[in-house]
């Protein structure tokens, strides 16, 4: 029996030449990352440990964005623990002003590679899984015994191929994509799988709309999500970095845990309404659902390419009336490009608020915080209840597209309906 | 190791929002967490909860952020243990890390109430519910799991290691 990608990733960081789903390993860990949120523990429990220094200060990765700039006192607080040790052991550390959120920080850094194992305390981190790495998210203790150790270990999950036929529509994207398929297998479908995203459709994919995808593998329960590698992959990666790396492909008779085909060419933009991801329908199948708030952002639809799709469609138009449209670009250079580009100008002429680079409003922290019986239709992530600020609010989630369209029509709209 | 305690029953994909939702990741002190715990899920449930209670829930409990307040306001509230139909996989790891017991027990999920008293033993891999008398099996953890129950946590297990490489030289 051949191995899939994510076996054989798994294999090398062990020194193994082979291994069995469900065995656990101990593998290396070739980049640890923490925010402001998780890292204040992480510090706090490597600290127990009685040494001086992490396993590698470059392997080892402090990023402030979800309450930054920061929003309080409190918030202020856990930056400054977490930006004082990330100096005291020269490890990596991105300052506001100079980076962005994290999982559109570290690629663009070129700290994301194919080959990799990538461990981070935020639940996103399985975004990397984009540039065919092993890439996810575990809690704040695990991180600091992989800031100590250099390894952590897995129970070798099993994989499940997704494979996407047909030709993708205009107007449908990777959120699109990810979010149909939540929608046809629930939030625990992938339960402590990884899922592999294959098929002619993800070929012609690109690396943004993968990103977005590998990004939500985890609200569907997914250890991770991941893509081979191409020629996409390999040009991406040629603009932020020189180093060498190992791609890795998965074996003709590699062993799924299922195989999942799902033909697209009649897909239309989606929506996830309150209060779970899987929730999913055709955006111009919603009628009559007025919104209160658009969010165009987060570390899934943060990027340049998101911020474009926005401007296309509300360039020469006006957000409605009573709608506040928040758009958060990814990271500092997201926000450069998209300023050289006149992106910020369209934004601001349609009456919308471009911000600083956070996560701000995707958790409900700041920037966006929704109130009692408010609706928002956000390209972020999440939309438990209560993610986004009041429990009684409601989030929409949907793509940049269905995004722009509402904030125009002050309700939930597909793009085509805009004419 | 038997755990004896009150059951709060809760349904299917409770997320780490709802048990603590982020607006209160200010801080990582265990007691102010409590104060919130499950708030968006049940806003009362901190005022009601008592020392030694066990939380009952459904399908892919812990699901979304990885967190570690979650687990860790749910076990400074005084909760003993969690029982649920399944786990999120960030969640079930960073229970087992702090010391907050996680047991899979599908069918005694689906036969147990808010109130309900059940005993859990670890050992035998079983949940013995106290009013209808009848008892389920539990999912048992691998040994490699149960070796960082017996130190007390992941990074005792880790402390034990680094003192063994420091003392290796």
């Amino acid at each position: 029996m051949g191995m899939t990608m994510s076996d054989k990733i798994l294999a090398r960081a062990a020194g193994r030449r082979t291994v069995e789903p469900g065995e656990i390993i101990e593998v290396a860990v070739d980049l640890v990352m923490t925010n402001d949120i998780t890292a204040p523990l992480s510090i706090a429990e490597f600290k127990k440990l009685g040494l001086e220094r992490v396993f590698d200060p470059q392997k080892v990765v402090f990023v402030p964005d979800h309450f930054v700039p920061a929003k309080d006192i409190k918030a202020a607080e856990q930056s400054k623990i977490m930006r004082e040790f990330a100096l005291a052991q020269g490890a990596i550390y991105f300052e506001i002003g100079r980076a962005g959120i994290e999982h559109v920080v570290l690629p663009e850094n070129g700290l994301t590679l194919p080959g990799q194992v990538i461990i981070g305390a935020d639940s996103h981190t399985c975004t990397y899984g984009a540039f065919n790495c092993f890439a996810t998210g575990m809690g704040s203790t695990d991180i600091a015994a992989a800031m100590a150790l250099g390894t952590t270990w897995v129970r070798v999950p099993p994989t499940i191929k997704f494979v996407y036929t047909g030709t993708l529509p205009p107007d449908v994207g990777g959120k699109d994509l990810i979010l149909y398929t939540i929608g046809q297998i629930g939030v625990d479908g992938a339960l402590y799988a990884v899922m592999e995203f294959t098929g002619e459709v993800i070929d012609n994919l690109p690396m943004d709309d993968r990103i977005a995808m590998a990004n939500m593998a985890i609200e569907a329960g997914a250890k991770t999500g991941i893509f081979g590698f191409d020629e996409k992959t390999r040009e991406w990666l040629a603009r932020v970095t020189d180093k060498p790396y190992e791609p890795v492909d998965s074996d003709p008779d590699a062993r799924y845990q299922q195989v999942i085909e799902l033909d697209v060419s009649n897909l239309r933009p989606l929506v996830a309404l309150p209060h779970l991801p899987s929730n999913v329908y055709p955006a111009d199948e919603i009628e009559d659902m007025p919104i209160d708030q658009v969010v165009i952002g987060s570390c899934t639809n943060g990027r340049l390419s998101d911020l474009r799709i926005a401007a296309e469609i509300l360039k020469g138009r006006q957000v409605h009336p009573r709608v506040r449209c928040i758009i958060v670009p990814g990271s500092q250079e997201v926000a450069k490009q998209a300023t050289r580009e006149g992106l910020a100008d369209i934004f601001l002429e349609a009456g919308a608020v471009f911000s600083t680079s956070t996560c701000g409003p995707c958790l409900g922290g700041y920037m966006g915080v929704l109130a009692k019986g408010e609706r928002c239709v956000s390209t972020t992530n999440r939309n438990f209840r209560g993610r986004m600020g009041h429990r009684e609010a409601e989030i929409i989630l949907a793509g940049p597209a269905v995004a722009a369209a509402s904030a125009v029509l002050g309700r939930v709209a597909s793009p085509a309906q805009l004419n | 190791m038997i755990i004896r305690g009150r059951v709060w029953k809760f349904g299917d994909n409770i997320d780490t929002d709802v048990i603590i939702p982020a607006r209160y990741l200010v801080t990582i002190d265990p007691k102010e967490l409590a104060q919130h715990v499950m708030e968006d899920i049940d806003p009362e449930f901190a005022g009601k909860v008592q020392p030694g209670d066990i939380i009952v829930a459904g399908r892919n409990f812990g699901c979304g952020s990885s967190r570690e307040h979650a687990p860790i306001a749910i076990k400074a509230a005084g909760v003993q243990a969690v029982v649920a139909q399944s786990f999120a996989r960030i969640f079930f790891r960073n229970a087992i890390n702090i010391g907050l017991p996680v047991v899979e027990a599908p069918e005694a999920v689906a036969e147990t109430e808010t109130g309900d008293v059940i005993e859990i033993d670890t050992d035998a891999g079983t949940v013995r519910n106290t009013r209808t008398g009848k008892t389920y099996q539990s999912t048992q953890y691998d040994e490699f799991i149960q070796q960082i129950i017996r130190a007390g946590g992941l990074m005792q297990a880790v402390a034990e290691r680094v003192k063994a490489r420091q003392q290796a030289g």
